[in-house]
Parts: structure tokens; C-alpha cells; sequence
């Protein structure tokens, strides 16, 4: 018997599920999110998952939140625990007053259990050798029957996830037909035998509205399909090899010629990261639109192109879904740790564009903008997602195109401006932004060409050595960078309810915990104004917030800061007044983490609100 | 700088192609390296075999990576794009820079260093996939811009120019190129320009990965006794399985070496290579065969030049990714971009 009163809430909990990988359970668990998603309530899934494909432990927990918060929250109030590995700490990990969720076909001792939480027992093993045979359908089918008793036990429509099931086994009538029975059996069984509901319930309501459901990692590929790239070279690695994957069913889907089948676009599995940007840097030199997909191991990797492609001024775009490092760190864990090394990569002296997107939305977006900034710039983009968004469903506006929009392919000489008598030097700055002209291969029979080299060379790209030349090259492409500035996206800021000296910065994935945090502060008496950065270079208007402001928060997903160094590093400002807020142990930072921290050390400052300042 | 006469200067009277273009059209900047160099022979043997052909220059991208073989591209077809990338990795540039443009002859130059180490990986896999090139080793067994390193290509037991012993193994990058599915594999020597020419020829107008291994004796460090790549060496274990000419559609090309018995290779693009074979036995067609010619001639110390192995009916990558006949460079918006309907339908897809 519990101690405590069971936990009662609408629309309200968190769902983790404790499964063994390998074990055929991912569709399940997703199908339960979907499902929630089906009643108009939103929810937030994230796998945790670990560098294995079989035997090791794996968790899908479901945030199912009506009031949209997207971020992971922490805690767990239902356990559905089909890992005896993991037992004891999926136990443990429950709130109290929380349910636990569990196969009760050999019934675990009541020392197994806690008092202060519900536990609900469903023979699912039992259920499944009574009705299949076969050993692979009674593991798959186990889990569609233990979605089946969760239906019931959390008042879900079964109908609705009937629709689900018809529609993933669309034109699969036997898989379909025996899917449902799976569900029936173990609902049926719930209903039957358990007191259904329980404290934790789904009721239908409307707040997902036109919203859609899809991993940043497919949403940024098809950022490439609609930024007109034609040419993805990639090497395997987690987190990012969904992307080149969701890029080539995209190109399927949309980038074959109707009448003769062939493909607009050509992929290719490099031997390795450096084939992989290689074969970028030379199709971008030569006037596609070029991009490959990659986390921290694979950017260590490429650092030496992408100092040529910096030096050398050739479009480059680079997907980054950072992964916890350093070194092979944590494969399948999420951090935001790359970028002082996508910043500064590469030897010499080297800054890079970054775009830190925050949903699969913005990453779409990003994606597209990132061709029109790596012709415009002639450089390497850096799209900075992480695990976080790259790998997890995410919630998100619809992704928008404006049809009149055309491809900004930057300063490109053409055999006709050549013609008219144009003066053309490689790295001629003829506008003063830093970013000269460039001519295509192929481009004329005798103007425009050039020798395009890491070494050293005066604007009209013949080699060089003279100091003078080189300091003058470096010049122009600090002015490029400082060009760069208005054209990535601007800094979004949000300013508190009533006028404050303190302020938070953060950036992409955590966002969505951030925005809840606020709320939390703000019930414990702290306002903030937010500045959420969407690239670097940095806009003026981040120094700005930090000119305005006595004490600025830097939350992000590292040991080190590196946003706040990389904020010290480009506008000299007092370390001091920049306070770090740093996660780092490869889950998502939660609002719960972001609250105690700002919230413990505005305590600790003495801070209170300034209420004489409101009127 | 054997076959280029300098300063550049145009003469009124100098032979043009069927394109009305010079030799000097297809001249670069004046060389930089050492003279004497086998790389610049080599540098005029692609001169010539470019004329030859009627290329229009410009219409030529010539790629490298680091090394003084890879400054070459400076010196020859001076109205083409070139690139001087990094070490080793001409070949994941190359790749790149022909997926995006199908339209464009790809002349790759990397030498023993580039290929046959740090880029020993981009050399094979560009291979591999059949990349529609030419990929020329400047083969000379040194580390000359480093002052004398034992490349990878450095046979067992040869002698540097210090007096030091190679013990590693060589790397012998035409039976690797045999092995990984090169549709064309020759080698030559730079000293041989009647051999060499055509051979580039024919591998430029080859469709599909095209190698040919140049041995390009370094006269600064490795032309010395004890070397096997000094030219004397080379001269003296010398073995040509054949000698050729190429035909493209047009009057053969006269060239100066002794008559054989001659087979006719029609190559993808229509272009034809007249093989003047002299070994009675020697099939170009046959891959196995020529791993087994060059592996038997090499225990014998015999180095083979010549062309290896052609396949007439080779595809590249494009074929293989089944890309669109319009270079990927130019395709615009309006048939790269699904537009917003699509992406509406997608979105509905999504809930």
C-alpha cells in the first residue's frame, strides 16, 4: 500500500519506458506518443539510447505536457519497467506518489517495490505465449499488448490509436488486423482486471493545433532538398547519419526527373569525414550546393579542409549534431561541446559562421538559408544542432516556404561580365564587404581563370609570400566576417515583465526548457530578459543586451562555457558579468535544472525584484 | 621543363589544332621546379596530348594536392581552373568537383607522397567509384620538397641520396589500381614521351577512372646510383607492353617508335586506341592477366609501361548514381526546389 496519495493529473506527467535495445519496442513507444498526440495534447518524447545495437539498456520517455512545454521536465511519475537490468534504478527513479508499471507474470517481491508509489502488474509474458508461437512475435507483439493495457489505464481512445495502426500498415492488411488484436488483448485485459483509470489521465483537448511531429535531422535535410542542394557526401556517424539517410528519401521523393527517372542530385558514402568535406569543398568549388553531416569526431576530422575552405573562400555547408565528447565521449548522449571547435577550426587564424537552430522548424529553415550564406560568404556554414533535436521528435510550426524566393548564389563572374571588361581578381574586394568575385570552371576561354590554393596568393590569386599581401588577405576576410554579421539570423530577445539588471543568453536545443524555466523563476520572484542567439558572428545587438544588463546567465550543455568564452572572446567583455550555467551529462538540460541554478545564485547575489521600478 | 620552350612568346608561324589553338594555349605559368625534373616532362607531355586532342583549354579543371607534382598544374593550360588542395586529398576534391559538373575533362596530379600515403585512401576509393578522370602519379619514390624522405613508392633496398637503406616495402599503385576496378591502368616514364602522350590521350578520352603511374625520376634527390627510380634505373628495366596511338575520329596521329603488330580499341566516347603490341601475348582487356604480367615482371625487377588494362566499355560515377545528363551546377530552383505545395503535403504527413 502507498504512503503516499497517488499522483493525479490530466494531460500532465511523464511516461519513461525501460526496454532492452534490440527488443522491437521503439515503434511502440512511439506509437503511444503519437497516440497521446491524436487526443490534441502535446507531448515531448526523447530516446536515451546507448552506443549498442543489442542487449544494453534503453529508455523512450514521453513528456505529455497540455501546456506545450517541450524541454525535457526531469522525474518520472509512470515507470513501464521491462528491464530487469535496470530495475533497481528504474524504480528508484520514480516521484513519489508515481506508478510503476511492470510484467507481473513471475511476481516480484514486495522488497522490490517502494511505498510511496502505485504499482500495476500486467502478465504480459503470460498473455503472449497463451496467444503466439512464435518467439519474435511474442516479443514484438509484447509490446503493442502492454500499449494495449496503457490505453486503458491512462483513459486513451482506442480508436485513435486503431487510425495509427491503419495508417502504419497501410496496405498490410494481416499486420494491421493482428497489431489491434495485440492492443485489444492487452487493453481488454486491463480493463478487466485493473482499476482503469488511474491518477494519470489523457483527455482530448486542441493544443497541437497545425503543429507538426519530426526529428531536426530530417527536417534539416530537407532544408538541403529546398536550399538546392545537389551534392551530400557523408561517413557514417552518430548522431548524424539520420541526416544524409532522410536527405536521400527526400531526393527520391522530389529530386527525380519525371520523364527520365534520373536523379537531381548525387550522394555519396565517403571512405571518411575528410573524403566526405572534400568532395564538398570541390563540388562547391566547381557550383553546386555541397553539404555533408557530422558530429565532433567527424569536424576533428575535417578541420584541415575547413581551414582551405576559410583561406580559400569555397562554399562549404556542414551539418554538426553534436554528441557529448570529447574524443568518442558519449556516442548517443546530447551536449552542445562543439563550438569553440567549429568556431575557431582549423590551424591559423579562422572563424567560421555558426547557426544554432532551436526546433526542427528553425532547422529546416537554417538548413535552406545556410546555401544562400555559404555562397553568399564563400566559407563554411556550420549548422550547429545537437542529439537533442537531430534525433528525437520534436514538436514544431509547420515548415514554410515562400515559392517566390530565389537561391542567392553570392558574387559569381559570369563568361558575359567577363566579356564587358569586368576587372576580375579572385580576391579582389571591389564592394568593401570583404567578399570578392568568383568564377566557375568552364566559365571562359580566356578570362576568369584561376588557381585556387591553401598557400598564400595577392588579390588576383597568383602566389605569394610578401608579407604585406598576405596581412592585407587576412584583412579582407576579417572584414567578410564582420559582413557576415547582418546576414545570419539576428538574436531573438524576450524581456521580462518588469524591468530587470539580469539577463540569460542561451541558444538551439535548449530553448524550449529555457522558455519554462522563466516561468519557474518567476514564481520564485526572478525576472530575466532573455536573448536566445541564433548564430555567430555575433550580432551588435548581444552586446548590446550585455552593455544593458549588471549579470548575464550563459546556459548551455558543457562543462567548459564555451559560448560565454566565445562571447568574451569577440566583444572583450568582463568575464565576470557573464555567469555560467553548464550541463554536461549527455541528458537534455531540463527547466527544472535551469531554474535551481539561476534561481540559487540570484539567492545567493541577494537579489530581489525591483519592484519600485514598476509604477 | 624538357619539352617547353620558355620564355612564352607567340609565333605567327606555330602549328595549330583543329581548334586553331597553339601548343601555347596549352602552356601554364613558367615552372618552379628544379630543371631537369621528370614532372615537367610530364607537364609537356600533357601539353601535348591536350593539343592533340583539340581540348578547349578552359574546359579542363586540373586538381592536385601538395607536393611539387601538384605544383605542376600551375605550369600547364594556363586558361583552366586549378586546384591546389591538401595533401593527399585531390581525389575527394576531384570527386566533388565532378559530380557537380559532368561537362568538365578532370585531370588529377598527385605524386608518390600524395597517393601513395597520406592519400593512399582518396587514391582507392576514387578509383573505386569509377570518377570520370585522369589521375596521373608523378611517381619519383621522394619526399623532394622535404629534401629526400623515402616515399611509399620506394622499392626495398634502393639507396636515398644520403646513403640510407629502404627496408619498408614498396607500394606498387598500378596493381592497386588493377585490383580496386580501374577501367584503364597504365604506366609510363616521363622520359618516355612517345609513350606517354598517347597514353594520356587515350586516358583522357577514356569514360571512367583513368590511372597512369609516372615513374618521374626526382633529379634533386633520387637520380642517383643505387635508386630504382633514377632515370639510368628506369632506362634500364624498362619493359613496354605496348605502344599506342589514339584516333578521334580523324587522320592517326604520327608518332615515332618502332612498328608492330596493331589492335584497335574503340573507347566509350568514340575515340579509338591503336595498341602496337609488343609482346605477341599481351590482351589489355584482361584484368587478371595483368596483374599476373605485372607481378611476374616485377619479381624479375622488370618495370612494365604501357597500357595494362582498358575496359572500352567502362561506366563512371554518374552512371552509377544515375544523375541527370545536366550538370548538377547548373540546375536552378525551379527544378531543385519541391516548393511550398509540396512541403504542405509533407507537413499534413507529419500530424
Amino acid at each position: 500500500m502507498s504512503d503516499k496519495k497517488p499522483i493525479s493529473s490530466v494531460n500532465d506527467f511523464v511516461v519513461r519506458f525501460a526496454n532492452v535495445n534490440g527488443s522491437g519496442s521503439a515503434s511502440a513507444n512511439e506509437m503511444f506518443a503519437r497516440a497521446i498526440l491524436r487526443h490534441g495534447v502535446p507531448v515531448s518524447p526523447r530516446n536515451i539510447f546507448p552506443s549498442n545495437i543489442q542487449g544494453l539498456p534503453t529508455w523512450y520517455e514521453v513528456r505529455v505536457t497540455e501546456d506545450g512545454h517541450l524541454g525535457a521536465r526531469g522525474g518520472v511519475d509512470m515507470m513501464v519497467a521491462m528491464n530487469p537490468q535496470t530495475w533497481d534504478k528504474d524504480v528508484a527513479g520514480i516521484e513519489p506518489g508515481g506508478y510503476l508499471f511492470y510484467d507481473s507474470t513471475k511476481p516480484m517481491p514486495s522488497t522490490k517495490f517502494r511505498d510511496d508509489i502505485t504499482v500495476i502488474g500486467v502478465p504480459l509474458t503470460a498473455i503472449t505465449n497463451s496467444t503466439y508461437t512464435d518467439p519474435r512475435q511474442r516479443q514484438l507483439f509484447k509490446n503493442i499488448i502492454y500499449l494495449g493495457a496503457l490505453s486503458a489505464l491512462l483513459d486513451m481512445d482506442p480508436k485513435l490509436i486503431e487510425q495509427l495502426i491503419g495508417e502504419q500498415y497501410k496496405g498490410k492488411e494481416k499486420l494491421l488486423s493482428s497489431n489491434v488484436h495485440a492492443l485489444h488483448l492487452g487493453r481488454d485485459w486491463a480493463l478487466q482486471n485493473l482499476k482503469c483509470p488511474i491518477g494519470l489521465r489523457v483527455k482530448k483537448s486542441d493544443k497541437v493545433g497545425d503543429r507538426i511531429f519530426i526529428e531536426g535531422n530530417s527536417a534539416a535535410a530537407l532544408g538541403a532538398v529546398y536550399g538546392g542542394a545537389t551534392v551530400c557526401a557523408w561517413y557514417p556517424i552518430t548522431p548524424s547519419s539520420s541526416v544524409a539517410e532522410a536527405f536521400t528519401a527526400h531526393c527520391k521523393k522530389f529530386r527525380h526527373d519525371p520523364e527520365t527517372g534520373k536523379a537531381k542530385y548525387a550522394i555519396v558514402q565517403g571512405e571518411d569525414e575528410l573524403a566526405s568535406i572534400g568532395i564538398v569543398i570541390g563540388a562547391s568549388w566547381n557550383g553546386a550546393r555541397a553539404f555533408t553531416a557530422t558530429s565532433g569526431p567527424g569536424i576533428s576530422l575535417m578541420t584541415e579542409f575547413i581551414g582551405l575552405s576559410y583561406f580559400a573562400e569555397i562554399p562549404a555547408v556542414i551539418m554538426n549534431i553534436q554528441r557529448a565528447g570529447p574524443s568518442t565521449g558519449m556516442p548517443t548522449r546530447t551536449q552542445q561541446c562543439d563550438i569553440i571547435a567549429c568556431a575557431y577550426a582549423s590551424h591559423g587564424d579562422t572563424k567560421h559562421v555558426l547557426l544554432f537552430p532551436e526546433d526542427p522548424a528553425e532547422a529546416f529553415e537554417f538548413a535552406a538559408a545556410a546555401f544562400d550564406l555559404a555562397e553568399r560568404l564563400q566559407t563554411t556554414i556550420f549548422l550547429m544542432l545537437d542529439l537533442d533535436i537531430g534525433m528525437n521528435h520534436r514538436l514544431c510550426r509547420p515548415l514554410k516556404w515562400d515559392d517566390a524566393k530565389q537561391y542567392d548564389r553570392g558574387k559569381v563572374m559570369t563568361a558575359e561580365m567577363l566579356d564587358e571588361g569586368r576587372d576580375f581578381g579572385r580576391y579582389l574586394d571591389v564592394d568593401g564587404d570583404g567578399i570578392p568575385y568568383r568564377t566557375y570552371p568552364g566559365t571562359h576561354p580566356t578570362k576568369g581563370s584561376y588557381f585556387t590554393r591553401g598557400t598564400s596568393r595577392d588579390r588576383y590569386a597568383r602566389y605569394s609570400e610578401e608579407g604585406s599581401v598576405y596581412a592585407d588577405n587576412m584583412q579582407r576576410l576579417v572584414r567578410k566576417f564582420e559582413t557576415a554579421q547582418d546576414l545570419v539570423p539576428r538574436p531573438l530577445q524576450a524581456n521580462a515583465e518588469r524591468p530587470t539588471k539580469y539577463g540569460v543568453i542561451y541558444f538551439g536545443s535548449t530553448s524550449p526548457a529555457m522558455d519554462e524555466a522563466i516561468g519557474l523563476l518567476e514564481a520564485r520572484g526572478h525576472q530575466l530578459d532573455r536573448l536566445r542567439i541564433r548564430a555567430f558572428p555575433f550580432h551588435s545587438s548581444v552586446a548590446s543586451f550585455l552593455a544593458e544588463h549588471d549579470f548575464v546567465y550563459v546556459v548551455e550543455q558543457n562543462r567548459d562555457s564555451q559560448l560565454r568564452q566565445l562571447i568574451v572572446n569577440e566583444n572583450g567583455i568582463d568575464p565576470v558579468r557573464l555567469v555560467p550555467i553548464v550541463h554536461y551529462d549527455g541528458t537534455p538540460i531540463t527547466a527544472r535544472y535551469i531554474a535551481k541554478a539561476i534561481g540559487d545564485h540570484q539567492d545567493h547575489l541577494k537579489v530581489t525584484p525591483l519592484r519600485k521600478a514598476v509604477s | 621543363m624538357t619539352y617547353i620552350a620558355k620564355p612564352k612568346f607567340h609565333h605567327p608561324g606555330l602549328k595549330k589544332n583543329e581548334l586553331g589553338y597553339t601548343h601555347r594555349d596549352y602552356e601554364g605559368k613558367i615552372s618552379t621546379l628544379c630543371a631537369g625534373c621528370g614532372h615537367d616532362s610530364i607537364t609537356a607531355s600533357i601539353i601535348e596530348a591536350c593539343y592533340e586532342l583539340s581540348i578547349e583549354p578552359h574546359r579542363v579543371a586540373k586538381i592536385s594536392g601538395i607536393g611539387c607534382s601538384s605544383k605542376t598544374p600551375d605550369y600547364f593550360l594556363g586558361n583552366s581552373h586549378g586546384f591546389n588542395s591538401v595533401h593527399g586529398r585531390m581525389p575527394s576534391v576531384l570527386t566533388g568537383a565532378n559530380l557537380a559538373n559532368r561537362d568538365l575533362i578532370y585531370l588529377g596530379v598527385s605524386g608518390d607522397g600524395d597517393s601513395a600515403s597520406i592519400g593512399f585512401g582518396q587514391f582507392a576509393h576514387s578509383i573505386r567509384r569509377g570518377v570520370n578522370m585522369t589521375y596521373i602519379v608523378e611517381n619519383n619514390g621522394v619526399y623532394g620538397l622535404t629534401k629526400g624522405q623515402f616515399s611509399a613508392t620506394a622499392d626495398r633496398g634502393s639507396k636515398s641520396k644520403k646513403g640510407v637503406t629502404n627496408t619498408d616495402n614498396a607500394i606498387d599503385l598500378v596493381a592497386i589500381a588493377l585490383q580496386l576496378g580501374a577501367t584503364f591502368v597504365a604506366r609510363s616514364f616521363s622520359g618516355d614521351k612517345s609513350q606517354l602522350v598517347p597514353l594520356i590521350a587515350a586516358a583522357i578520352g577514356h569514360t571512367g577512372a583513368s590511372f597512369i603511374d609516372v615513374i618521374s625520376p626526382c633529379i634533386a634527390f633520387n637520380n642517383h646510383a643505387g635508386s630504382t627510380k633514377s632515370f639510368d634505373y628506369v632506362r634500364e628495366h624498362n619493359d613496354a607492353v605496348n605502344r599506342l596511338d589514339v584516333l578521334v575520329g580523324r587522320d592517326p596521329i604520327a608518332v615515332d617508335y618502332a612498328p608492330g603488330t596493331v589492335q584497335v580499341v574503340e573507347q566509350h566516347d568514340g575515340s579509338k586506341i591503336a595498341l602496337r603490341k609488343i609482346d605477341a601475348d599481351y590482351d589489355p582487356h584482361d584484368r587478371l592477366g595483368a596483374q599476373t604480367f605485372l607481378a611476374r615482371h616485377a619479381a624479375k625487377g622488370q618495370i612494365v609501361t604501357g597500357l595494362l588494362y582498358v575496359d572500352p566499355d567502362a561506366e563512371d560515377l554518374h552512371s552509377h548514381l544515375n544523375t541527370v545528363e545536366t550538370p548538377l551546377n547548373s540546375l536552378e530552383a525551379d527544378t531543385l526546389c519541391p516548393g511550398s505545395a509540396a512541403l504542405d503535403k509533407f507537413n499534413a504527413s507529419l500530424r
